[in-house]
């Protein structure tokens, strides 16, 4: 989106809530933009990418989150602006760095950007990353609509300059991959001729010209509260901390981020302006006390609406427990009261509910004749969509053959996952051989544990699989400490030539980067090489030569086996709209449920193009769905699966 | 630039479809095409790993005041964008109302649990039955099986917002639709993108003549345009 970086102050555009968090930083002169793709975060770097050359940025998709923060911090060092966006588990990745940093300090701004997933939409958690602003003791911003994501990331920048310290400004999933109307505000002169230097030559603890460093611990840890004091004193008078209603509400929200959406909605539903006030908070740690003594003051009844964990409501709550013997006590109502769930995502009728019961007012959301027959029919007309892989999805191929093989070994082996769409590889779109899935790199870390349990009389057979992104990120850790130790695993790369979950983000195997650059790219095959163990490539719609390739190596009870299994993803600029065969059922030869494979194609195998022709009873080729993979043709025991070559 | 009141304000949007229909193209498309009218827009959605063959939905929210939730309140759609049959129904549980309207496309994806045959999908029927049950107004629309005769079944949400720009709903021009692929897609996609819109537009005009003249038993003047 190319009018991300026009000069066009004024112009209202509808921005993707990842756009306005990348035209906030490109309107404070970002120069280092670094992170690792993830939901719901990814559309921030890839906007900044886009305009990388344009606007003399350096902007890289780094190996993993930890190294997009300390490539970030390079920049802040040498005082320039600077960048690290991740989704939130990406915080746990750098978070032994964040620590030493945060003690360190910054030079140039330097803003951190979790993008957080309360109730999982596209994540196996909903974890936050709130809880590291105060443990690490830095400023945390909470926009609370789309124009906010553009003002305060700008803004952060200048806080952090301020401080000279890291600030973090959290969005989550409703505001990122929400979109709203976004003023645009002036974007800087490109800035060419711009010279960076790391000043280190100066007394040992100047934080201008000194080194950086955390030591002694004692002084560093002082600067560092002063500089989160200087930030609260600077949000007391922050605009972005608003309060509309009235003078003296009975009852007063205390709220931030997309809960600040929802809670004018519920206000609106229940036609209850004139009872309630809506204080919403832009800078949730530290709270400013003066400003929330101020609103506490105004009323006796405080409801905290927040997502996910009641981390704001705790530390209101510290600060009212100071102030009794000024303001009085006060009665919550939030998560630990019960009136919202600490659990999943909140939306306006959670919130309508709480002040339904709180205010005790009459709302009704639908009308409950409706919505029995309206259960009704989603019960008749609208059957559960589990999630599959795509049609033409390397992944479906490779874990048959990895299903067939552990079969064929017998020993009651199993799969430790790992993350990206491979996960999915625990429901019956990967035939269930899934069966451990946790963090980045997980999978051939805790299969290297696996490996070491013969010592205690384990003899089943141990597979990880990993894809080529996460090879790069974590995986790799895993796997020198597998072979270094000889442990027992089979380890599958399904390499797809790109981070395909997030939208095939470049990673080191590649050959260009963010910027789309040409860059030396990295062997996977030749990395496992050098660490001289055995390593097979395959390609995954070859099913006969995987599963035999896969049944060898696991009977091969010595170390670490490695099989790379090349294909690229069905949607991957290289193969998407390009239909490599006709698919066809001859059908005088499917003979449906007669046949004794049972309707391996279509109860088993599951591509969404290939259905089920009830009134035929046979397999059907849904030509609006299917890409022309070839593989189903391979798993008809009859050969009534048939593909011809598209000229 | 002063927007034009609306008669429901904010007017809830919900395109609801499999992942992979182009959910997300055809919210942003109309999004901008009312936010280049003046109206504040609000649109929220999931998209990303975890929705690969799932149910997604775009919540979009066109009002002439403010920006709203991201997410729609129960029980307050207006009207229902059914990229797939089945999906449309499903949105209504949560978000339909005796005054909803729904806009269908009528070719199913099939559910894996439906391939395997541990799930039933209901026919087009069953279908149009619940819908007009549970909305005050239903038009379905051959979305898909058109945009595979222009060549590319994924021109079926373009099918079906010319068809939802014909139904007058809000103000929704072609000029406006042009300018925004221009923004979004490269220009050699215009004039197949424009050519879909044209023909949703004149599908849904030929569903709504349909439809008038069987309510209206012996009125031979309404089949003529």
């Amino acid at each position: 989106m190319s009018y991300l970086a026009d000069d066009n102050e004024g112009v209202k555009y509808l921005l993707l809530g990842n756009e306005a968090i990348a035209r906030g930083a490109l309107e404070a002169g970002v120069k280092v933009a670094c992170g690792y793709p993830g939901t719901p975060s990814s559309e921030i770097m890839e906007s900044l990418s886009r305009v990388a050359h344009e606007r003399n940025i350096y902007v890289e998709w780094s190996t993993n989150e930890k190294l997009a923060m300390e490539v970030a911090a390079a920049g802040s060092f040498a005082k320039l602006r600077s960048m690290c966006v991740m989704k939130q588990n990406g915080v746990n990745v750098g978070s032994d760095f964040l620590l030493h940093l945060a003690l360190s300090g910054t030079r140039g701004g330097m803003v951190l950007i979790p993008c957080e997933d309360p109730g999982a939409i596209s994540s196996i958690n909903e974890g936050e990353a709130r809880m590291f602003a105060r443990m690490l003791e830095i400023p945390l911003l909470e926009p609370g609509d789309f124009q906010e994501l553009k003002d305060m990331v700008k803004w952060a920048f200048d806080l952090s300059e301020e401080i000279g310290n890291l600030v973090m400004v959290r969005s989550v999933t409703r505001l990122s991959h929400g979109s709203g109307n976004v003023k645009c505000g002036k974007l800087p002169e490109i800035d060419t001729d711009v010279h960076a230097e790391f000043t280190c030559d100066g007394f040992m603890l100047d934080p201008d010209k000194g080194a950086m460093i955390t030591m002694p611990v004692d002084h560093f840890h002082d600067q560092l509260q002063e500089k989160v004091k200087k930030a609260r004193d600077i949000f007391e008078d922050c605009p972005f901390n608003t309060y509309h209603g009235p003078e003296k509400p009975e009852l007063l929200i205390i709220t931030s981020s997309a809960c600040n959406l929802y809670s004018k909605e519920a206000i609106a539903l229940l036609d209850v302006e004139d009872r309630v006030g809506l204080l919403k908070l832009g800078t949730t740690w530290p709270l400013p006390p003066k400003l929330i003594k101020k609103y506490l003051s105004k009323t006796d009844k405080i409801l905290i609406v927040e997502e996910v964990l009641p981390f704001m409501e705790e530390n209101v709550k510290v600060l009212a427990a100071e102030m009794v013997p000024e303001i009085g006590g006060k009665t919550f109502y939030g998560k630990n009261a019960g009136n919202l769930p600490t659990l999943g995502e909140l939306n306006p009728d959670l919130v309508a509910t709480a002040l339904k019961t709180i205010l005790g007012v009459e709302y009704e959301d639908m009308p409950e004749t409706y919505e029995k027959k309206a259960q009704v029919a989603t019960l008749r007309c609208a059957p559960r969509r589990e999630l599959t892989f795509c049609p033409g999805c390397p992944h479906r191929a490779s874990f048959w053959s990895i299903h067939n093989a552990l079969q064929l070994d017998g020993r009651k082996g199993f799969v430790c996952g790992d993350i990206g769409c491979y996960g999915l590889g625990f429901l019956p779109a990967g035939f269930n051989t899934v069966k451990l899935l946790h963090a980045m790199g997980s999978g051939i870390g805790v299969a290297s544990g696996f490996g070491q349990l013969r010592q205690f009389g384990m003899d089943q057979a141990v597979v990880a699989v990993c894809g080529d992104s996460t090879f790069f990120h974590a995986g790799i850790n895993g796997l020198f400490n597998a072979v270094h130790h000889n442990s027992d695993v089979t380890f599958i790369v399904l390499d797809n030539g790109g981070t395909a979950m997030t939208g095939f983000q470049p990673h080191p195997g590649l050959t260009v980067n963010a910027m789309g650059d040409e860059v030396p790219s990295l062997d996977i095959a030749a990395i496992c090489s050098a660490l001289a163990v055995r390593v097979e490539i395959g390609d995954p719609f070859d099913l006969e030569e995987t599963q035999e390739t896969l049944t060898e190596l696991m009977q091969d009870k010595k170390g670490v086996k490695v099989l790379i299994l090349r294909k690229n993803c069905a949607l991957s600029p290289e193969r998407k709209g390009k239909i490599e065969y006709e698919m066809h059922i001859d059908e005088q030869i499917c003979i449906g449920e007669n046949c004794g494979c049972n309707r391996l194609c279509t109860r088993i195998f599951r591509c969404p193009g290939l259905v089920w022709n009830n009134e035929k009873k046979t397999s059907r080729i849904d030509e609006a769905i299917c890409v022309g993979c070839g593989v189903c043709a391979d798993i008809c025991p009859a050969g009534a699966i048939q593909r011809k070559e598209v000229a | 630039m002063a927007s034009a009141q609306l008669s429901i304000d904010p007017y809830n949007i919900i395109i609801a479809g499999v992942g992979g229909q182009g959910n997300v193209v055809l919210s942003r498309i109309l999004g901008n095409m009312l936010s280049r009218r003046g109206y504040f827009i609000t649109v929220g959605e999931s998209f990303g790993g975890t929705q690969r063959g799932g149910s997604v939905m775009s919540h979009l929210r066109v009002s002439a005041r403010s920006i709203w939730s991201p997410l729609i309140p129960k029980g307050r759609a207006d009207m229902v964008i059914a990229l797939e049959p089945s999906e449309g129904i499903r949105v209504l549980a949560h978000y339909g109302n005796p005054k909803v309207k729904i806009l269908s496309n009528t070719r199913a994806i099939h559910p894996v649990g439906v391939i395997a045959g541990e799930l039933q999908y209901p026919s087009i029927e069953e279908i149009k039955k619940s819908a007009h049950e549970l909305a005050s107004d239903a038009w379905f629309i051959d979305a898909t099986d058109e945009a595979l005769r222009l060549g590319n079944p994924i021109l079926g949400n373009i099918i079906m917002l010319g068809a939802f720009s014909g139904l007058s709903a809000l103000p929704l021009e072609k000029e406006s639709f042009r300018e925004v692929i221009l923004e979004m897609m490269p220009e050699d996609k215009l004039d197949m993108n424009l050519k879909a819109y044209e023909l949703g537009a004149e599908m849904l005009r030929r569903v709504v003549l349909d439809t008038t003249s069987r309510n209206k038993p012996g009125s031979g003047a309404m089949n003529v345009i």
